[in-house]
């Protein structure tokens, strides 16, 4: 299953990041980052804490500003014209730690709300949409509550359908599991899981080995900001070349 | 339950525990007394000595209002019928309602009209305050009302208030005319209006430099008055030297705007508006009111008075505040410095001031700094005062609200695509506001008991109308509690209503369900 969604990746260029700087006040915390990512790829980034690796994931929707370098994501070059960074958060998705769901809208409005005043779209459309992908999260029957009478893990799968009510053409994923109980854990990434079988362009920040092995293209290995190693899952696990890296996967996989 | 063995590690459950209702306790009063007043000999022996003390003030105050006087033309009269024992005179009251509640000036035969005003506000506020129980469609209710108040308390020609709503909808869509513009022709509107605009403050920079070298020159430079002297001076120069290349710069940016729209759409209403108002709203509404003429008895500012007067101030003040909070609170957490110094200023200077040093200015300061011809009508002047001294307040209110959510909020909505308007409006104030309401009510309740301080500056509301014409009157001198009583009853009703509003309105936004 795993192979054939691999060679769903495509030649086409969905972002790329050239020679990209960023510095918190002093501190370097992104040095020198090369990354091209193809259409339909799905890389897990993993890393210790501090390494830079959310960072470099929300520089690509500009919610962090990077100071050197360029990223180019859908041919639009990232720039402080506000209309870039629109266009560019209009067609990347991205789903964060703590969910970060609007807790004073229903879950259905929190779906429709993008859609409806971002891409005018219809309300009527929009709830259809929205139910389409909740329905595809498995969740339709909690349309009508607010985001505090969920779980965790229903949150975040909520979190998910909202950004890809959006028609996303490449999401983003910063830790999405890591706020969750192991039960939760499994139905996000069975969520994430299925998003990846259809071809959709991803990036994720996890720990999730697992699911590393199981859908990713390609495993970015981060630390003290900058990229120190890049493989295959089955090579990076099986024969890390780094010694950083050696150490790390040492330390997640050890116990 | 007894199926777990206490001495055994190994367990495994074979039957579920079924629930239950919790125990079952006595009700009814008896239970209720004997639990809340009687739990014990400390909480005896308070509630005795509360039960003392009610009792005590009530037969103390019962006779006041049981033999209380209800008929009498002057307070010797009241005397003579009580015949020394304890009783109020409530023919105060009888005789002087009319002039505690519309002021002493308000025309007789025109009381009906402040009062159709009044049962219109609750008609007009509900579907604002109550959004979820009555039908969006009666919001227009809400929009037409202010225009048709004002009309009814103030009198003269409906026209004029009319027209004033007529321009505010033509500038709407003079808004969208220009917003759906091609960009060339937008762009040769930008020329125009950026050109004229930037003469226009010019201009008004112009007179603004001079207003403050006269300012300078009455102060003169002798003593202690120096340092305002000098300080006047600086502006004045300073501004007459910013008058050229403001100008050109403000007008070269509403001229850069034109691909956009943004700016040039926003000052081109604003010229439209500027226009109706100062040159078509006069002769125009004259020359309908002269064809068909829909006119009330116009009675001047000076003649509000009473409760009618607090009223009035109190909703325009609060109406008028929030949404200028709202802003300041905005702009104070924008990254545009201009934008954030400007907020920051105002408010801490506001804050900094005390309201009657506001409401004096509004009086008389702010005549000797107008142009001697302008004249500036005085509830306006002292609405302006109290709603910039309110809205400092609100705004740091809501700053608090906004600080209070979490950066994530921002984030999802940005991520989504939404821009600084929509993420603003849909998201951030929503949830800023909601943890705002008790602050925003606490100075919404200060701010309309404050309009009492009116009185100061001779506006007979209900503490000036009883300060003065009834107090200093010869039938009523020296009356304090029925007149006193009558004014703390009035606000506690508004009071006590607007708190338990706020409170239903916290308890229907509740979202979480904890």
């Amino acid at each position: 299953m795993a192979e054939a969604a691999k060679l769903q990746v495509s030649d086409e260029v969905a972002i790329t990041i050239h020679n990209m700087n960023k510095w918190y006040g002093t501190f370097h915390v992104l040095r020198d980052i090369d990354l091209t990512v193809q259409r339909g790829e799905r890389i897990v980034i993993c890393g210790p804490s501090g390494s830079g690796k959310s960072t470099l994931i929300r520089c690509i929707n500009a919610l962090e500003e990077h100071q050197a370098g360029s990223i180019e994501v859908d041919g639009t070059l990232l720039s402080s014209d506000l209309k870039n960074i629109d266009k560019i958060r209009s067609e990347v998705g991205m789903c964060f730690q703590h969910f970060n769901l609007f807790p004073h809208l229903t879950i259905l409005e929190n779906l429709t709300l993008a859609p409806i005043w971002v891409r005018k779209t219809p309300k009527k459309e929009a709830e259809e949409v929205a139910m389409h992908y909740l329905e595809k999260v498995k969740i339709p029957d909690q349309a009508d509550k607010y985001p505090g009478q969920l779980s965790g893990g229903q949150q975040q799968r909520v979190a998910i359908a909202r950004s890809l009510c959006m028609k996303p053409r490449i999401m983003l994923f910063d830790e999405p599991t890591s706020a969750l109980d192991p039960e939760m854990i499994k139905e996000v990434l069975d969520t994430m899981i299925e998003l990846a079988e259809e071809g959709m362009t991803m990036l994720c920040v996890t720990h999730e080995m697992g699911f590393a092995r199981q859908v990713a293209n390609r495993v970015i290995f981060m630390d003290e900001g900058q990229i120190v190693e890049q493989n295959e899952p089955e090579a990076f696990f099986l024969t890390p070349k780094s010694d950083r890296t050696k150490l790390f996967l040492s330390q997640i996989l050890g116990h | 339950m007894s199926d777990t063995p206490a001495q055994n590690v190994a367990f495994v459950r074979t039957s579920e525990i079924p629930p239950s209702p919790p125990p079952t306790r006595e009700t009814g009063a008896i239970k209720w007394i004997r639990e809340n007043l009687f739990s014990g000999w400390f909480n005896t022996i308070l509630t005795l000595i509360a039960l003392y003390l009610v009792i005590s003030i009530v037969s103390g105050a019962a006779p006041w209002f049981y033999n209380g006087v209800w008929e009498a033309d002057s307070i010797r009269e009241c005397r003579d019928i009580l015949a020394g024992k304890t009783g109020a005179c409530f023919a105060v009251l009888v005789d002087r309602w009319d002039h505690l509640v519309f002021g002493f000036k308000y025309p007789q035969d025109a009381y009906w009209r402040p009062l159709v005003a009044f049962l219109l506000l609750l008609v007009a506020a509900a579907p604002a305050l109550f959004g979820k129980i009555f039908p969006r469609k009666m919001l227009i209710l809400t929009a037409i009302y202010p225009f048709l108040a004002y009309w009814l308390i103030w009198g003269g020609t409906l026209w004029l208030p009319v027209l004033v709503a007529g321009s505010i909808v033509a500038t709407g869509l003079v808004f969208r005319l220009v917003e759906g513009m091609a960009v060339n022709m937008r762009q040769i509107l930008a020329g125009v209006v950026g050109l004229l605009f930037g003469l226009g403050l010019a201009w008004l920079l112009f007179k603004g430099a001079a207003e403050l070298v006269f300012i300078a020159s009455n102060i003169g430079g002798s003593g202690l008055s120096v340092i305002p002297y000098a300080v006047f001076w600086a502006a004045g120069i300073f501004t007459y030297v910013c008058v050229i290349p403001m100008g050109i710069f403000v007008g070269y940016a509403i001229y850069q705007s034109a691909e956009d729209g943004g700016l040039v759409t926003i000052v081109t209403a604003l010229f439209a508006i500027y226009i109706m108002l100062a040159y078509l709203l006069g002769p125009v509404s004259g020359a309908f009111n002269s064809i068909i003429p829909l006119e009330l008895q116009a009675v001047p500012s000076r003649d509000m008075g009473g409760f009618m007067l607090c009223m009035i101030l109190g909703t325009v003040c609060v109406t008028l505040s929030v949404p200028l909070g709202i802003v300041l609170a905005l702009g104070r957490q924008s990254h545009m410095p201009l934008i954030k110094g400007v907020c920051v200023v105002f408010i801490e200077f506001v804050r900094g001031v005390p309201l009657i040093t506001l409401l004096f200015v509004a009086n008389v300061m702010l005549a000797y700094f107008l142009p001697p011809e302008t004249s500036f009508d005085l509830i306006l002047r002292v609405i302006i005062m109290i709603t910039m001294f309110s809205s400092a307040y609100i705004a740091e209110v809501i700053r608090g609200g906004l600080a209070a959510l979490p950066k994530g909020q921002y984030e999802a909505a940005n991520s989504l695509g939404l821009n600084y308007v929509q993420a603003t409006r849909l998201i951030i104030l929503p949830q800023a506001l909601k943890i705002s309401i008790p602050g925003i009510v606490n100075v919404a309740v200060g701010l309309f008991k404050d309009t009492t301080l009116v009185s100061v500056i001779s506006m007979f509301d209900i503490v000036g109308m009883i300060r003065g014409p009834i107090q200093q009157s010869t039938d009523w001198i020296s009356i304090y509690w029925e007149v006193y009583g009558f004014a703390a009853l009035l606000f506690f009703v508004v009071c006590y209503s607007i708190s338990q509003y706020s409170q239903w309105l916290e308890r229907q936004l509740q979202t979480d369900h904890r």
